[in-house]
């Protein structure tokens, strides 16, 4: 990207950042004229938002991720809601306060600003975060998410390390830093916790995203990267939001498949694997910003576990429970056939195998061996 | 205290002479060599008057060998046989002789217990209410409106002088010195009534309880009317022989009372503060007895005045006969050997209540006996004829017009007197049957107000307008409190307590003869019918009460649903102000409307 091109950016991001601010700014005050208007006629207002449990959850093939179903919950303001009414409103004001000067709160900041409220202000944070959860899920319906509300999470990202330049614009100043991803040495570049002003230049051939640190810490001191001309992604776990957001811009953006390398167990399949690709159950008015519709499962899978002769645990009481319940609940794992068989097939084998296992056959095995003979035949990924 | 009809505790039972009375009961084996008048029995009569405690005194020869032999039957054997040869048979002459009569007196002195003597602080508590009970039981049959005074005087930390005073019929001279130093002496136990005292034991009891730790003697003032003088007298109780012995007798020329009695009695005893205290006991009293004037000085502290809720007196009790479904085969069979009746129908007929000439009929039809024979000639087997056929015959329940409750009014107005509260309730349960015998159950409540919120419910149990003080959980109020699911009535309630709240319960029992467990007279029996009746009477009340909690829950979530209005509302205005930029004006009409609004649709 050169200077010029760099300025047009950083003020197209601008330009589109603001148009955001001004479409939120919007449909706050939307909100808050149709409930004052509702008001002075004497009837009751409300506000609605999308039922946030499984129920009201389905798999869409077409979109990739978990979608929130129809089901609206109503509140109107009455004796009972009353406080909860003044809470979401006041928070909803906060919102456009921070739209306005271009600032942002964790939920825990919102919770401390929220002390200024006099009766109004929350006694513990989880009441805030309901609250925050409501509005997000309100706004939500109008393709709105929380980081454009200003509201961001606490969690960091994960890191990332590999073929991949990011470019991260100053709106104050209009400089945009040029983030090369090869050039962290034995470190790593860290996801922020709000991606959306990001922009990508890659001629990489893949995201990679490892579900340890220590897989990835493996993988990037031996720059795998650079050998299988990629992109690492360390999740730590189920992915945070941020890092959902920023590898579904990422693979969305640079035209990229997402492989995901996970440990063979229900916990790395149904929670991590999952979450990436088709978003929570329980959250799933994010789903449609926050998953990667177009991830796939490199390994381990429960075939590597013969294949590769891997060291195994048994299966805990907790792992088996967690896998019936994909099998029984999930929508996402009923709608794949390959992934029900998958999931069966472990369940009979009834043991795990972590992707550390692979060490067995030699520390570096992972990388000269696994991981290339697995990405020739990427068509043999799960779903 | 005038009339004073002694109490003693005895289960009715023991009056049809089944034997199980208590100091009585020791009598028919040791007549036997009372009569012989062995030398330990005649050394009895010769100990010194007065003197209660079983002293040491010089054996005789022959005693000394007897008290050795008593030795060798014992199953310790002596230090120096270590092998314990078979024991030598003892005769039943031999044991005769140390068979003797034990005296009523010096039963109590070993079981003072059973009388409520088991402690010092309790011992306090008994003497008063002995007291009390008698003074009340002398004003209520005279038709006087009681004006008690009891005080408490320190003596030393461990002893005090209890003095109470009545303005009760006063006591016939002659009587003095039986009803006060005399067990077992009164007018009320051969009679079905209802009063306070049944058996001539309490005030007797106090007496010697205070001779037994003091020394010193009881101390009556008594006088029978205006024109009459007033006496004064000191007595000691002469343990072995359970008579009066009078120290002191004089004619005073003037007393502070036209009528009525003061007693004073010194005892050992220990005062505190707090539940099962005195001045707990005094002011149960006084709910339980509200047509009387209470003053009480206790031994710290000012006197404290309970004046009387109401005039009315307590209605007159008369004195029933027993009911035949409530008669055991023995007091059957006493009651008709010592009939006066000639012929077995009048005996019936006369002796019971509720035998019309018809029912004495089926009766004797079902007994298969001629109504014309003599009660008095009857075998026991037929008159267990006659005893297993009085229940196959209907007949009514006894008369309860011996019954006097207190009141639902009473109650609620004593209740308002003494406890600050914000819901008064009372129940007249109408008068039922156990074994035959009459009794009433009345249930009251108060709620709230001053009452502990945090604390189990207190519960008040009165017998015949006598508080109960200890032995709650033995209680069949108690035990129904407990078996009443309160939480029906909006209290809070753990499985097996009483109900958490500020709630006091007051329940009454009235009867001719109220079923204590045990001769303290410290609670009541369960006899399911008593159950029944204080089960229903507890749930009528509660369900009264639960109405009351109800309501008030009702009103108290309406006062905070306003609040929470006026605090909440003024909030939304503000968002919508800095949301929407609002002007003052504009932001006070929306909180106007909003709040007008919502204070409409709430169903009030």
């Amino acid at each position: 990207m050169k200077a010029t091109q760099a300025k047009r950016y950083a003020a197209e991001v601008k330009r589109k950042n603001h148009q955001q601010d001004q479409n939120t700014l919007k449909l706050i005050s939307g909100t808050a004229e149709e409930t004052n208007q509702k008001i002075l006629k004497r009837i009751k207002p409300d506000l609605k938002f999308p039922v946030r449990s499984l129920s009201n959850v389905s798999y869409s093939k077409r979109s990739g991720y978990l979608e929130i179903g129809k089901q609206k919950k109503v509140r109107t303001l009455t004796v009972t809601t009353v406080k909860t009414f003044a809470q979401t409103l006041r928070m909803m004001s906060l919102s456009k306060d921070l739209i306005e000067s271009n600032d942002f709160a964790t939920k825990r900041d919102a919770y401390y600003q929220s002390k200024n409220w006099g009766d109004a202000g929350f006694q513990e944070q989880t009441e805030s975060d309901t609250v925050m959860d409501d509005i997000e899920a309100m706004f939500s319906m109008y393709q709105v998410s929380r980081e454009q509300l200003r509201f961001i999470p606490d969690e960091h990202g994960g890191a990332v390390a590999g073929q991949l330049i990011v470019y991260d614009p100053d709106i104050e100043t209009g400089e945009v830093e040029r983030i090369d991803c090869t050039r962290f040495g034995s470190g790593a570049y860290s996801i922020p916790s709000s991606v959306e002003h990001l922009s990508f230049e890659t001629k990489a051939k893949f995201v990679l995203a490892i579900e340890t640190g220590g897989m990835f810490q493996r993988l990037q001191s031996h720059k795998f990267w650079q050998k299988a001309n990629c992109i690492l992604v360390s999740m730590g776990g189920v992915p945070t939001r941020a890092t959902r957001r920023f590898i579904r811009k990422l693979s969305e953006e640079a035209k990229i498949p997402v492989y995901a390398f996970v440990d063979c167990d229900p916990y790395g399949i149904s929670n991590i694997y999952r979450t990436l690709k088709v978003g929570s159950g329980n959250a799933a008015h994010i789903n449609q910003f926050f998953c990667v519709p177009n991830a796939r499962y490199l390994g381990v899978t429960p075939q590597d576990i013969r294949d590769y002769k891997l060291p195994t645990h048994p299966l805990k009481e907790v792992d088996i429970k967690r896998a019936k319940d994909a099998l029984k609940n999930d929508p996402f794992f009923q709608s794949q056939p390959a992934w029900t068989q998958a999931i069966t097939h472990l369940v009979k084998m009834g043991v795990r195998a972590e992707q550390q296992a692979l060490a067995k056959w030699g520390l570096n095995y992972v990388l000269e061996e696994y991981l290339p003979r697995k990405l020739k035949q990427t068509d043999r990924f799960l779903p | 205290m005038g009339g004073h009809k002694p109490k003693r505790k005895e289960s009715p039972k023991s009056r049809s002479g089944d034997g199980s009375s208590r100091p009585p009961g020791s009598e028919a084996r040791s007549n036997r060599a009372a009569k012989k008048k062995t030398p330990a029995a005649k050394r009895s009569l010769r100990v010194v008057k007065g003197e209660s405690k079983q002293i040491e005194l010089p054996l005789t020869a022959k005693e000394r060998r007897k008290r050795s032999s008593l030795k060798l039957v014992s199953p310790q054997p002596s230090s120096t046989e270590s092998v314990p040869k078979s024991p030598p048979r003892v005769s039943a002459e031999t044991l005769a002789t140390r068979q003797r009569e034990i005296s009523v007196s010096e039963f109590f002195t070993r079981n003072r217990h059973l009388l409520g003597f088991d402690n010092p602080q309790k011992s306090l508590l008994t003497t008063v209410k002995e007291a009390v009970d008698n003074s009340l039981d002398a004003c209520e049959e005279a038709g006087i409106l009681p004006e008690i005074a009891v005080s408490i005087h320190t003596l030393a930390e461990d002893r005090f002088r209890v003095a109470v005073q009545d303005n009760g019929p006063g006591i016939v001279r002659a009587q003095v010195p039986k009803i006060f130093a005399k067990l077992l002496y009164g007018s009320k136990f051969h009679t079905l009534k209802q009063s306070r005292g049944q058996q001539g034991i309490g005030i007797s009891a106090a007496a010697m309880y205070g001779q037994l730790t003091t020394g010193k003697p009881v101390c009556i003032w008594s006088r029978t009317g205006k024109s009459k003088p007033a006496h004064y007298y000191e007595m000691h109780i002469d343990t072995r022989r359970n008579a009066p012995e009078v120290v002191k007798d004089e004619t005073l020329s003037s007393w502070t009372l036209d009528h009525g009695t003061r007693v004073e009695i010194e005892l050992a005893g220990i005062y505190k503060r707090g539940r099962r205290s005195v001045d707990d006991y005094i002011e149960q009293t006084a709910i339980a007895n509200p047509h009387a004037t209470i003053r009480y000085t206790p031994p710290t502290g000012e006197e404290v005045i309970y004046e009387r809720a109401t005039r009315q007196h307590p209605r007159e009790t008369i004195a029933i006969k027993p009911h035949p479904h409530g008669v055991e085969l023995g007091a059957l069979i006493k009651m008709l050997k010592e009939t006066d009746s000639r012929s077995l129908k009048s005996a019936l007929q006369a002796d019971f209540s509720r035998i019309s000439s018809k029912v004495a009929d089926e009766i004797l039809k079902k007994a298969g006996l001629k109504g014309e024979s003599r009660p008095s000639r009857l075998s026991r087997e037929e008159v267990e004829r006659i005893y297993r056929a009085i229940p196959a015959v209907k007949i009514m329940a006894p008369p309860t017009n011996c019954l006097a409750p207190i009141g639902e009014e009473t109650i609620v107005s004593a209740l308002k007197k003494r406890i600050e509260a914000d819901f008064y309730e009372a129940i007249t349960r109408s008068p039922s049957v156990y074994r035959g015998i009459p009794f009433q159950v009345e249930v009251g409540a108060a709620y709230g107000g001053s009452l502990p919120a945090e604390e189990l419910a207190d519960v008040l149990r009165v017998a015949n307008r006598v508080p109960l003080q200890y032995q709650a959980s033995a209680c069949a109020i108690t035990k129904s409190v407990i078996g009443t699911d309160w939480r029906n009535y909006g209290l809070q309630q753990s499985r097996g307590t009483l109900p958490t709240g500020p709630l006091l319960l007051f329940v009454h029992i009235a009867s001719v003869w109220v079923p204590f467990t045990s001769e303290s007279k410290e609670a009541i029996a369960h006899y399911p019918e008593i159950l029944r009746e204080l089960r229903l009477g507890l749930q009528e009340v509660g369900r009264k009460l639960g109405a009351h909690i109800r309501r008030r829950r009702r009103q108290a979530a309406e006062t905070k649903k306003l609040a929470y209005i006026q605090k909440y509302i003024p909030q939304i205005g503000i968002a919508l102000q800095d949301i929407l930029a609002l002007t003052d004006r504009e932001r006070d009409k929306t909180v106007s409307v909003l709040t007008d609004t919502l204070e409409r649709s709430r169903k009030i």
